[in-house]
């Protein structure tokens, strides 16, 4: 995959460069903003990076040129300023995703992977499948292996989230914001528990579990282990 | 309502206890000056009675007691303010122009007052007359006295007239001192409202100024520069807290960076990694920390980030507590929601909803196995109290207002995790949004309590700056 990482802090954006470069993906980099927006703009990437405040060019001001330029490019913030409105900017310039520094750089993976295969059109399922488990969107019904699994609202919520997310680790904070909405670090690791109690009702009893937990990183839900 | 608060001003109260002292003080010197008239006028009839007596007394003497009532007769026929009445041993009439010894006599001392009538203007009046009465040898009396009904008059129309003008004193000092109050209520009115505006979070309102240049102009144009100086120094505090962040954020984001690269190229089950990981722990602690301490901090300034909106507690308080349930199930706890109506407050779902799972992080880390926790959003008369009742140890009433404080934890919580900044940040919430963190007993247990005030009316300034 093709990343192009705009970002004025010279050891940050080393070490940014090296991991997604070790995690196997192509990438170029940008130290402000023009440079940023004039490689966007020149070459396709799958997900830009882009850091709110740079010389220059602020991070805002380049996402929404990309943008009135119909470049649709996925792209992740990263911003030293945590503020809930300030999120929101980003996400009304044209950001797709919203990562405060200093971040976790499982964290930072996770979310690009799922930023890369937004592009894919599988929102537009009305049924997932994982294995043999199947996930009806429009009957809001949960089956595996022909068996009816009885969900809560929060926990079709959440399942629904992981197994459009199969294959991939989503994290923590993935699931607090996009199946709570909280945008804030609820200390005790709340999560966990309503994943054990996930696991519970679809794993307990088959003998291949599906939702696995990945060590210092997140979750994944997959077929094959 | 409107007339209530002009009663209840400073300029109603001065004005009219001002006039209640001046109507005191001239109803006590109109009284002094008419008891003195009247003193010097009595004065007056009692030598002209004496005078007589003196002359009538030489008239006996001379005479005996024909002469006396001889001249007795010759003065009561002049038809002047003189009054005589001569009587016998059984009370007689001998001479005088009076009818009869009057029945009743006032004062004390030789003069006395008495009713009399008399014939004036074809018709019978009855008068007023002070005078003396003498005992003559033989059992004959002497009455000798004065017309004084004009005096009379006088004092009994000064003392009709004297309550109505206090009365009137008064009444015209209450509507003088309402129509005063409500023309300084109005200018304070102005001042109030300015400064309700900006407590609301608008740091650009002004008080307006007159062009009268009055005290109270001079009041609005300092109180103006003083709110100036204000807002440049809230822009300071977000600018700082800005850079803070930022200045902050980027070292860490670093150590955070390096670490995790140190990590990724070790072996994972090796004795390095496991310090490594325990070095990010740390790092992300001191974000945690950093991140709340920075949330206070703006608090404390008042400057509220992100977008306030009506919201009902009733919904956030269920996502919360269902976010917390499984947590609280797992360690025995039982965490109920009590239903509300509406319960809508001004505030920040996210801010509010931090604040809240803070509450009752605080509640499942602090009740024992078998305790139970009650959520619930109450409308009250003043505003919404959003409560977590908790069946825990409590918190003893000595420490209530110190547990609000920034990093501390009380000795019995020292080994538990937490930042210690976790009542903090709810209060520092509570605050932004004008409510209060209140901490009481449960009777066992600790009931927390944010208390928010009913938004006032928007009420429109009629003069927009």
């Amino acid at each position: 995959m093709r990343i192009l990482v705009i970002e004025d802090d010279l050891e940050a954006q080393r070490y940014l460069v090296n991991g997604l470069k070790e995690a196997g993906h192509v990438v170029d980099d940008a130290a402000d903003g023009d440079t940023g927006l004039t490689l966007a703009l020149s070459r396709p990437y799958d997900v830009a990076i882009v850091d709110r405040m740079l010389p220059k060019m602020d991070g805002l001001d380049v996402v929404s040129e990309m943008r009135e330029h119909s470049n649709a490019t996925p792209v992740l913030f990263l911003s030293a300023l945590s503020d809930v409105d300030d999120r929101v900017k980003g996400l009304k310039a044209g950001g797709d995703d919203y990562l405060t520094k200093p971040y976790a750089f499982v964290e930072l993976l996770a979310r690009i992977d799922a930023l890369m295969r937004r592009r894919s059109p599988s929102s537009v399922k009305t049924r997932l499948q994982v294995g043999d488990l199947e996930l009806d969107l429009l009957t809001r019904a949960a089956k595996r292996n022909g068996t009816a699994i009885d969900l809560q609202p929060r926990e079709f919520r959440l399942l629904e989230y992981l197994m459009r997310h199969a294959g991939q680790v989503v994290t923590r904070t993935m699931l607090l914001e996009s199946v709570w909405e909280y945008h804030f670090d609820p200390q005790t690791n709340v999560i966990d528990v309503h994943i054990s109690r996930l696991r519970a009702k679809i794993d307990k009893g088959f003998e291949l579990p599906l939702l696995h937990t990945v060590r210092g990183a997140g979750y994944m839900i997959r077929a094959h282990a | 309502m409107r007339t209530l608060s002009v009663l209840r001003t400073q300029a109603f109260r001065i004005v009219f206890v001002y006039v209640a002292v001046f109507a005191l003080s001239v109803s006590a010197l109109l009284a002094f000056t008419y008891w003195n008239t009247e003193r010097a006028l009595d004065a007056q009839t009692d030598q002209i009675i004496d005078a007589e007596i003196t002359g009538l007394a030489e008239q006996y003497q001379r005479l005996g007691l024909r002469g006396l009532a001889e001249v007795v007769m010759s003065r009561s026929a002049h038809g002047g303010p003189g009054l005589y009445l001569l009587l016998d041993r059984a009370k007689q009439p001998i001479a005088g122009n009076l009818d009869g010894m009057p029945q009743k006599m006032k004062g004390q001392g030789p003069e006395v007052e008495f009713d009399y009538e008399r014939k004036a203007e074809g018709q019978l009046q009855r008068r007023r007359a002070r005078g003396r009465v003498f005992q003559l040898l033989g059992g004959f009396q002497l009455l000798v006295a004065q017309d004084v009904h004009e005096r009379f008059l006088t004092e009994k129309l000064f003392s009709t007239t004297l309550p109505w003008t206090v009365v009137l004193m008064l009444l015209l000092g209450l509507i003088g001192g309402g129509l005063m109050s409500r023309n300084m209520l109005r200018r304070l009115d102005q001042i109030n409202r300015t400064a309700g505006e900006i407590v609301a979070g608008d740091l650009t309102r002004r008080v307006p100024v007159s062009r009268a240049h009055d005290e109270f102009d001079t009041l609005a144009e300092s109180l103006n520069r003083m709110l100036d100086r204000i807002e440049r120094l809230m822009g300071g505090v977000r600018e700082v807290t800005d850079s803070v962040a930022h200045d902050l954020r980027t070292p860490l984001n670093r150590l955070r960076n390096r670490l995790e690269d140190t990590l990724r190229h070790l072996d994972p089950d090796g004795r390095e990694a496991g310090e490594i990981e325990a070095a990010m722990r740390e790092t992300d602690q001191i974000i945690t920390t950093f991140n709340a301490l920075l949330l206070i901090a703006q608090a404390d300034a008042g400057v509220m980030r992100g977008a306030v909106s009506l919201i009902d507690l009733a919904p956030i308080t269920d996502d919360v507590a269902e976010l917390y349930s499984p947590l609280a199930e797992e360690k025995g706890v039982s965490l109920e929601i009590k239903p509300a109506g509406a319960t809508m407050i001004e505030g920040n779902r996210s801010l509010i909803s931090q604040a809240l799972a803070n509450l009752i992080d605080n509640a499942i880390k602090y009740t024992p196995e078998g305790g139970h926790i009650t959520v619930w959003p109450a409308v009250t008369p003043q505003g919404v109290d959003l409560i977590v009742a908790d069946t825990g140890p409590g918190i003893p009433r000595e420490d209530r207002v110190r547990v609000v404080e920034r990093f501390v934890r009380l000795e019995a919580s020292r080994n538990s995790p937490g930042t210690g900044l976790g009542l903090s940040l709810v209060a520092a919430v509570a605050s932004l949004h004008g409510a209060q963190l209140l901490l009481e007993d449960n009777h066992p247990g600790l009931k927390a309590i944010i208390r928010f005030r009913r938004p006032p009316l928007p009420g429109r300034s009629p003069q927009r700056r």
